[in-house]
């Protein structure tokens, strides 16, 4: 709750309507309490006086009555009807929102067809044919203002509700014996509150004009007793000679209206959790880059990537996310480099900034470099970055039905990713995309090249991703987990389309995965990574029969693997350290069980001899003499 | 040994091209009908890929989605109205996405209490003592129970939604991918929680996962299902090392194994049938080597082979190694 206050305070506006609102509610409250005198009583001697006058601060109306009085009892009778209907509209609309989105089916289909055929008419037509039919009053435009208001909670509350009705907890909460009519009240009703709280407060406003302008065409409010909208109608004759009595409820209206409408878009800024989770603030083109020291840009490498030292964090708030912490990776050209870990050890992060391709904000590189045949591209202009991109360093991804656009045939997203860096021709387009489908193996490339991708299956949108990835030539192919949400018959044919690739063109690929068999069978090289850094790096084959950092050990022991039978598996106790708070020395340690007191200390490096590296210092074998 | 959950002839179709008034134009079969039985203390592994009807099946068993056609027995007596409230206290459902399982505008402790209230009217006394002991056989900490949801990581959640379906005291449970959303070094530490589980109350799990490693080792029998069907069933030491379904073979070879060289043991092109227009024959016969004209005119039904193996193919592979 404090932290709603926050969010809503930060926004200035909504702040200046939080406190002219809490102003004019709390007038409305203790005006009983005020020695006003009674705003219905005529003194026609007295008709007109300006504002100012003695014994009427905002002078009189047109039967002599007091403004002020009038004008303060006025605005506790709108911003009630206000509220009340907000509240009943809120309450109805989202009752019938729930029971058309919970049942679903035949019932979500007439309930909603007839909220359709409400919404059909015209707003003020539909609230005078209700005011007509039961008669002028102030509780029947009360009635009209909440049920054409009615349309707007059902539709919204009906969206999130479908939502709901098929998570899982909905699921969960049936198979704990819970009936339906629990389900809503304690399951689904808790969840969309903060949406009912949202659309009332964006609309309380407009209900308040609604109001005022049924008593203003004097179907509202019956005289002589006041509310903004009938001070307005009885003044309207005065317009010209007198337009103190016309301005004065005006003006009030002008300042709710406006008051609350901040209010609510402040509101609803602070509870939804889309705009919390900062959907509206825009990342940057490319990651920020903020270095102590910056390495030389241009220096002799050994592959045709390499990274040294790459630092990238996420600043949130006041705490730093060490996602990357000092990571130095190289790749040659016909390699395919490994880079294992669990969710959180920073590999998908260490190949996103590579290219800048960390969203900022959260995400800065605070240090090292990234080069492209010795060349820096931290902090290079963006301008050229992006002619890198997809150019000589081409990503695949993990889902390829994120990463294609829905409304675009793939072979146009294919022309797409090479006319972003060449100029070509529609049918020279067409043609190459023809052959890249082809050289990922799509069968009927001619007729797919027009599909959508909704209408290819998983492992045909992730060979698209593939060719995509190839259209521009590039040397190095990152690829992040492009096989894991596959099936496995799929992945075996992606894994060996990947290789043959690598083969043909000597590609240099960084394929990142938490699948020991995957980079068993691919990967020349594999580095572990723990906690933001890489614990242990060598060849793929010796790394697996011989793992020399524990965790590695561990990760492979408790992995099941096929054809070994029913077994117990040797699980690693504990959870891995969050990476905004590392212990010092091996963060490993504390799952570790060789763990001594100095693990525990100081930087431990990463060392080896040779082709392979630990960072350990007491590892399950020792890299020196096994080299010697 | 007694049969713990029998199905027979369960199948479930979909109504598709939906009229405003009147009935559906057509259909799509999920699952067509299906026969299996699970030992009581046994684990049966579902093992298939997406869109193989494992989901469907295990909704269909705990109620949460009508059968067609086919009937469910627990322990002798036949479960059939599909009211999820009676199926809860004898069967129950563990979730693939344990995040997503748990309400998150409710405290751990008003998750664990739904059932134990609901399932079995126990008073407020005998639900935390019940809860504690829960707790205390699934590693979670007492302190837990007054925090909600997200405060918790995917492994933690788990043995929550674990614990949540223990509180319901049923014996048989529904395993749905429950370790594919977990990181390998946590996915080990609940399976074991499982199978320790499974010994101290008696248990017996239906374990459904595309992961043939993960269902192979905390399987006693393995059921692989291709688009609906049970294709082949057997001992799960045997099914992969001896397969005699081609497709069982395929799903074996393709499987990414240390030591093994890569290989696409179908070279290219890997495309399930258009389940609206199915094959009138093998739904694998597209992709089977091994297929003649008989595998395209009529499907095979699920048969006997060996000792304890049931396979649905006119050609079964010869039994022996890999």
């Amino acid at each position: 709750m404090s932290a709603f206050f926050k969010l809503l305070a930060r926004n200035r506006l909504a702040l200046g309507g939080l406190i002219v609102m809490g102003l004019v509610v709390a007038l409305a409250l203790i005006t009983p309490l005020l020695p006003l005198v009674d705003p219905d009583a005529t003194n026609t001697a007295n008709r007109f006086l300006p504002p100012f006058s003695d014994g009427a601060l905002l002078g009189t109306d047109a039967l002599g009555r007091d403004l002020l009085s009038r004008l303060l009892w006025g605005t506790r009778l709108s911003l009630a009807v206000g509220f009340a209907a907000a509240l009943f509209a809120a309450v109805a609309g989202a009752a019938v929102g729930i029971i058309a989105g919970f049942y679903g089916g035949r019932t979500d289909n007439i309930i909603m067809r007839a909220v359709d055929m409400l919404m059909a008419f015209p707003y003020i037509l539909l609230a005078l044919a209700i005011v007509a039919a039961l008669g002028p009053g102030l509780v029947n435009a009360l009635i009209a203002v909440s049920v054409v208001n009615i349309p707007f909670f059902a539709r919204n509350i009906r969206g999130i509700t479908v939502g709901l009705a098929n998570k899982e907890f909905v699921d969960a909460a049936k198979l704990a014996g819970m009936s339906n009519a629990r389900i809503i009240t304690s399951e689904i009703l808790p969840n969309v509150v903060p949406v009912i709280v949202i659309a009332m407060s964006t609309t309380i406003g407009w209900m308040i004009l609604e109001t005022a302008g049924l008593s203003f065409l004097g179907l509202g409010s019956q005289p002589p007793q006041a509310d903004l909208g009938s001070m307005l109608g009885e003044a309207r004759s005065a317009l010209i000679t007198n337009p103190h009595t016309s301005v004065i409820p005006g003006i009030m209206i002008l300042i709710i209206v406006m008051s609350i409408n901040l209010l609510g878009d402040g509101v609803r800024d602070a509870l939804d959790p889309r705009l919390k989770s900062g959907a509206l603030s825009r990342p940057m083109a490319a990651t920020r880059v903020d270095r102590k020291h910056t390495p030389a840009p241009e220096a002799r490498t050994e592959g045709i990537l390499s990274l040294e030292n790459l630092r990238t964090e996420f600043h949130v708030k006041d705490r730093i996310y060490k996602a990357v912490s000092g990571v130095s990776l190289s790749v040659k050209p016909g390699e395919c480099l490994g880079v294992i870990g669990e969710s959180g050890s920073g590999k998908s992060v260490t190949a996103l900034s590579i290219m800048g391709l960390v969203a900022s904000p959260p995400g800065v590189i605070t240090g090292g470099a990234a080069r492209l045949e010795g060349r820096d591209m931290i902090g290079a202009r963006y301008g050229d970055l992006r002619t890198l991109r997809g150019r000589r360093v081409a990503y695949i991804f993990q889902d390829p039905l994120a990463t294609l656009h829905p409304l675009y045939k793939v072979g146009d997203q294919l022309v797409e990713a090479i006319s972003s860096h060449r100029a070509i021709s529609k049918s020279e387009g067409r043609a190459k995309a023809i052959e890249l489908l082809k050289s990922v193996r799509i069968p009927n490339a001619e007729e797919r090249v027009d599909s959508y991708p909704h209408e290819m299956s998983g492992g045909m949108r992730q060979r698209v991703g593939i060719a995509m990835a190839l259209a521009n030539d590039p040397d190095v192919i990152i690829a992040d987990e492009p096989t894991t949400a596959l099936d496995v018959t799929v992945q075996a044919q992606i894994l060996s389309l990947l290789d043959d690739l690598r083969r043909e063109r000597g590609l240099a690929i960084v394929f990142i995965t938490h699948d020991f068999g995957v980079v068993a069978q691919l990967c020349d090289r594999v580095a572990v990574m723990y906690a933001g850094r890489i614990v242990e790096e060598g060849p793929t084959m010796e790394i697996l029969r011989a793992p020399a950092h524990p965790y590695t050990a561990r990760l492979i022991a408790c992995v099941p693997e096929l054809g070994a039978g029913k077994r117990k598996l040797e699980a690693i106790p504990g959870l891995p350290p969050s990476v905004d708070a590392l212990p010092a020395g091996c963060a490993f340690a504390d799952r570790c069980l060789k763990a001594q007191p100095s693990c525990k200390e100081g930087e431990i490096l990463l060392e080896g001899t040779g082709s392979r590296a630990v960072r350990c210092l007491y590892p399950e074998l020792s890299l020196s003499k096994e080299t010697a | 040994m007694s049969i713990a959950l029998q199905i027979t002839d369960l199948s479930k179709t979909f109504p598709v091209g939906k009229k405003l008034f009147g009935g559906a134009t057509g259909g799509v079969k999920a699952v067509h009908p299906m026969t299996l039985s699970v030992q009581t203390g046994e684990t049966l592994g579902i093992v298939g890929e997406s869109g193989c009807g494992k989901s469907t099946l295990a909704r269909m068993l705990v109620g949460l989605l009508p059968a067609t056609t086919g009937t469910i027995e627990i322990e002798g007596s036949a479960l059939d109205n599909a009211d999820p409230a009676e199926f809860g206290k004898r069967i129950q459902y563990v979730f693939q996405d344990p995040i997503s399982s748990l309400n998150p505008r409710k405290t751990i402790r008003q998750i664990m209490d739904a059932p134990l209230k609901l399932l079995h009217g126990m008073d407020r006394k005998a639900r935390e003592k019940r809860i504690l002991e829960i707790f205390d056989s699934v590693n979670l900490r007492a302190d837990f129970l007054d925090r909600y949801p997200h405060e918790f990581s995917g492994g933690q959640a788990q043995r929550i939604g674990i614990a949540r379906a223990l509180a319901a005291q049923a014996r048989i449970l529904i395993l749905d991918e429950p370790v594919s959303a977990l990181d390998v070094s946590v996915q080990a530490q609940v399976l074991n929680l499982l199978a320790d589980l499974k010994r101290e109350f008696g248990l017996t799990y239906l374990f459904i996962s595309h992961d043939l490693a993960v269902v192979e080792a905390v399987s006693d029998r393995i059921a692989v299902l291709y688009f609906g069907s049970v294709v082949e069933e057997g001992r799960a030491e045997e099914i992969f090392a001896h397969p005699r379904h081609p497709y069982t073979k395929l799903l074996a070879e393709s499987a990414p194994v240390v030591g093994r060289a890569l290989s696409d043991p179908e070279d290219g092109h890997a495309e399930l049938p258009n389940p609206l227009d199915p094959p009138p024959g093998c739904a694998f016969a597209m992709r089977c080597p091994y297929a003649t004209d008989k595998c395209r005119d009529a499907a095979p039904e699920l048969e006997q082979i060996g000792d304890d193996q049931r396979v649905a193919c006119f050609h079964p592979l010869p039994a022996g190694p890999l």
